[in-house]
Order: structure tokens, then C-alpha cells, then sequence
């Protein structure tokens, strides 16, 4: 195994265990603000996980994918703030 | 309701969601991206500002009222159909420019179609959104 492969699956595996540990507080989540900051949480992953495959693949097409989620994921934070603070 | 770090936040976030929807528009036609991604990527940016500021600023801003902007991309997209009737060949063929522009390259009929898709997503989304903030 090569180094770079090493390195990649090792930060596949701690991506995936921090959205295994995010996905608890998202079912457990006692109030709606910790599910909502839960969701960013996985957005954030999702964009950790794209750029991860960029790398290993070499194909950076998936990098707009990773540019489009960091540009929107912001709004629906965004959205479910403004939601909340008006339902309160 | 306004909160100072949103509008401010905005401010810098929407001029970039605008450049890189054109910058998927653009180099739709060989790789990801096109008019569709690209108008969703204009209007969530136009959606970002109606949430920040109010959806009446945001329309203001937009200046054009967005079912009119449905409107003008579903005509502009008919028209890109025509130039291939009169060069005599089936309806919507794609035409090419004989020379390329400087840094875009061949500009072509598929590109008005694309323009054309770009304005009926950023004015059906943008109509659902306000419509929605509205009520």
C-alpha cells in the first residue's frame, strides 16, 4: 500500500467514523438547533468526502460539486435559522 | 429581523455565486455544468440576498419581475430553434459561428438554447421562492 492510498483511506475512515458520531446527534439531537447544526455538520463532511475523491481519483470535475455544496449549504443553514427564529 | 453579519456576509457571497454561475454556464456544453446548474446557482444567490435583506429589495434589485424572466427564456429558447429552419435543415440543429471568439470559443446556437434555459430556471425558481417568502 502506498503511502498516498494509506493517507486516503485513513481520512475516508475518520470522515466516515465523524459522520457516524454526527448522524447520533441528529437522531438524538434534543432540541431542533442542535439537528439543524447537525445537518451542516454532514454537509461540511459531504464536501470533505468530495474533495477526498478528487485527490484519489485524480479527476477534478468533482471538485464543482464540492464548490456548488460550500456555496448553498450556507443558505439552508441560513433558511432553517431564519425559520426557527420566527417560530420561537 | 436583520442581522448585520448576514447582509454583510451576502455582500461578499452573492457577486461570487453570480461569477460562478456564469462560469458554469459557460463551460456547459463538454463538461459539467450548462444552463440548468448554472441558473440554480444565480437564483440561489438572488434567494440568499431575499433572505438577508427582504424579498422586496431582492426584486428590486432582480429589476425584472421574475415570471417575465420565465417568459423572455422560454422565447429565447424557441428563437436559438429558427437559424437551422433557414439554412434548410431539421428545426433546432445547431448552427455554428464560422470564426471563434477570443476566450469563449465557438459560439454556437446551442449556447443561445442554454442562455435560454438559464433565464426560465433562474424565473421559475425565483418566482416559487418570493411567492413562498411572501405568504
Amino acid at each position: 500500500m502506498t503511502l498516498q492510498a494509506f493517507a486516503l483511506y485513513g481520512v475516508m475512515s475518520m470522515l466516515a467514523f465523524a459522520l457516524l458520531l454526527v448522524m447520533i446527534r441528529l437522531i438524538k439531537g434534543p432540541t431542533l438547533p442542535d439537528r439543524v447544526v447537525a445537518l451542516d455538520i454532514i454537509s461540511v463532511l459531504g464536501i470533505g468526502f468530495v474533495a477526498t475523491y478528487c485527490v484519489g481519483t485524480g479527476r477534478s470535475a468533482y471538485l464543482d460539486v464540492g464548490i456548488v455544496l460550500g456555496l448553498l449549504v450556507f443558505l439552508g443553514t441560513v433558511a432553517f435559522a431564519r425559520y426557527l427564529e420566527r417560530r420561537v | 429581523m436583520k442581522s448585520i453579519i448576514l447582509s454583510s456576509a451576502t455582500r461578499l457571497l452573492m457577486p461570487l455565486m453570480l461569477l460562478f454561475s456564469l462560469f458554469a454556464f459557460f463551460r456547459g456544453h463538454n463538461e459539467p455544468g450548462g444552463g440548468f446548474i448554472g441558473g440554480l446557482i444565480a437564483a440561489s444567490a438572488f434567494s440568499l440576498y431575499a433572505v438577508a435583506e427582504g424579498v422586496e429589495q431582492a426584486r428590486r434589485v432582480l429589476r425584472i419581475d421574475p415570471r417575465t424572466l420565465l417568459g423572455i427564456g422560454l422565447l429565447v429558447g424557441l428563437i436559438s430553434g429558427l437559424p437551422s429552419v433557414f439554412k434548410s435543415k431539421a428545426f433546432m440543429t445547431g448552427v455554428w459561428m464560422e470564426q471563434t471568439i477570443p476566450g469563449l470559443g465557438k459560439a454556437g446556437t446551442p449556447l443561445l438554447f442554454d442562455l435560454g434555459v438559464f433565464l426560465v430556471v433562474v424565473g421559475f425558481v425565483l418566482t416559487v421562492v418570493f411567492s413562498l417568502a411572501e405568504s
